[in-house]
């Protein structure tokens, strides 16, 4: 597909994470806290057939199959840095649309202000849910501006393969701005909304997560610094990195013109 | 002769020196395991996370032997100084990895034991210990008599926290660290004896 030059943005140098270790470092507490649990358990997540429910204020509400949206959407690769809460980071070619193009398919009306999300909850195939380390469904949220972004996609692939279910098949938000808990795996439902949804880690801690949750060196994590980063796969010697503000990608610095980044972490 | 009984008597023959050398191990094999691979794309976070359960496990392991003596009459007294010697090894290269391979700033690590209580408290632990390995050792026993017991009480404290550290630093609810909270509270009630308060009070 076509390849705007402003998604490559300060990305032009950045060299992939192997397949490898995108695949088997994962956090999809799903399947499980360990790093290694959702590559070793998510497997048994049925991702076909996988249908979208679409609700809220748009105009054209309904219950879509992964096939009928792959049909109108371009496809296109984005590689993007991927900064976790946790203070780790990759970089993650990925395939997949902008999320603007899917919101244009359905309509938004004017009276929508924000994006909820929400991940698939199937007990039988996802062994983490039986413990309450969050209040599943997994949910999270955008506000509308965010979510119509440019740089904000829904993705259905890496290096140009089918998403992996550890990585959030058949389709995940990916919002590079942002710490990598607000790109939500696996969604089953988008509903349009007026006011600010409920987002998982939100609910779990508000103190330590926000609704926002931007990338930013400036604003500390209540029990650990977010100034500097670990890249994965620098292997035991690897020197931190400095963490950029909205993890580099500054075209999205308008988006919060006037506000308080530490009031509204 | 009962099964406790010949364990008993089993365990008197073996020495202890050769489980030193064991115990000295899993570092060298993280580290060994980390540089070939084994320990997976962060190998850092990793050996980090596995010495400092493996400390854990330790201490656990030593609160446990007086209550085992007592309840099931099996005697592992003489493995006591070993388990929190190692424990405390554990500690040290948990701390060590923390210092050198994760965190890297000197200022930063400062900041980190100030500001963030899960280190504080688990820096507070490591702080306890010290003493306790210093002294582990027969000249001390005999040279401090009675102090000697007042300062190892520390133990228990030490424990509590290493318990605290790990139940604060995971994110959301989660099981593993409460487990281990759970069994230190337990042991620490099964050692609980009135009357030999009332003798220290």
């Amino acid at each position: 597909g076509a390849l705007g030059t402003r998604t490559f943005a300060q990305g032009t140098d950045l060299t992939p994470n192997t397949y490898e270790e995108i695949t088997s470092y994962n956090n999809y507490y799903e399947f499980g806290t360990g790093k290694d649990d959702p590559a070793r358990y998510a497997d048994a997540l049925t991702t076909s057939p996988w249908s979208v429910k679409i609700d809220g204020l748009v105009d054209n509400p309904g219950v879509f199959s992964i096939g009928d949206i792959l049909a109108k959407m371009t496809i296109e690769e984005r590689i993007y840095r991927f900064r976790c809460v946790e203070a780790w980071s990759m970089v993650v070619p990925w395939n997949g649309f902008e999320f603007a193009d899917l919101l244009s398919m359905v309509g938004v009306q004017s009276s929508a202000k924000y994006v909820a999300f929400e991940t698939a909850l199937r007990p039988d195939e996802m062994p983490g849910v039986a413990y309450r380390v969050l209040d599943w469904p997994y949910v999270e949220g955008l506000r509308l501006d965010e979510a119509m972004h440019p740089l904000t996609i829904l993705a259905t692939g890496i290096y140009g393969k089918p998403i992996p279910n550890q990585n959030g098949a058949p389709l995940r938000l990916v919002v590079p701005w942002k710490y990598g808990f607000k790109s939500i795996k696996s969604i089953v439902r988008i509903t349009l909304t007026d006011s600010e949804p409920a987002t998982s880690w939100n609910k779990a801690g508000p103190n330590e997560y926000g609704f926002y949750s931007n990338v930013n060196p400036e604003v500390d994590h209540p029990r650990w610094s977010q100034a500097t980063e670990r890249a994965i796969g620098g292997g035991f010697f690897a020197k931190r990195q400095p963490t950029l503000m909205f993890n580099g990608y500054d075209e999205v610095a308008s988006l919060y013109d006037g506000m308080d980044l530490a009031k509204n972490f | 002769m009962d099964l406790v009984g010949r364990i008993n008597g089993a365990l008197r023959k073996v020495p202890t020196w050769p489980f030193y050398i064991l115990c000295a191990l899993p570092p060298f094999w993280f580290l060994f395991q980390g540089l070939s691979g084994a320990l997976g794309v962060d190998p850092v976070k990793v050996m980090e996370h596995r010495l400092g359960e493996l400390a854990l496990q330790f201490l656990v392991a030593g609160l446990a032997i007086s209550p085992m003596r007592r309840y099931l009459g099996l005697n592992l007294l003489k493995f006591r100084r070993l388990v929190g010697l190692a424990a405390f090894f554990y500690v040290c290269a948990h701390l060590l990895v923390w210092l050198v391979l994760d965190v890297q700033i000197p200022s930063q690590i400062w900041a980190d034991i100030l500001k963030r209580p899960y280190i504080t408290v688990g820096m507070a632990a490591f702080a306890l210990l010290i003493p306790l390995a210093v002294t582990s050792n027969m000249w001390s026993i005999r040279r401090m008599g009675a102090k000697w017991r007042q300062l190892h009480w520390l133990v228990y404290p030490a424990v509590l926290l290493g318990a605290l550290h790990f139940v604060m630093l995971v994110k959301g609810f989660q099981i593993e660290p409460l487990l281990y909270m759970g069994t230190i509270l337990v042991l620490l009630v099964l050692r609980y004896r009135p009357s030999r308060r009332r003798q220290m009070a």
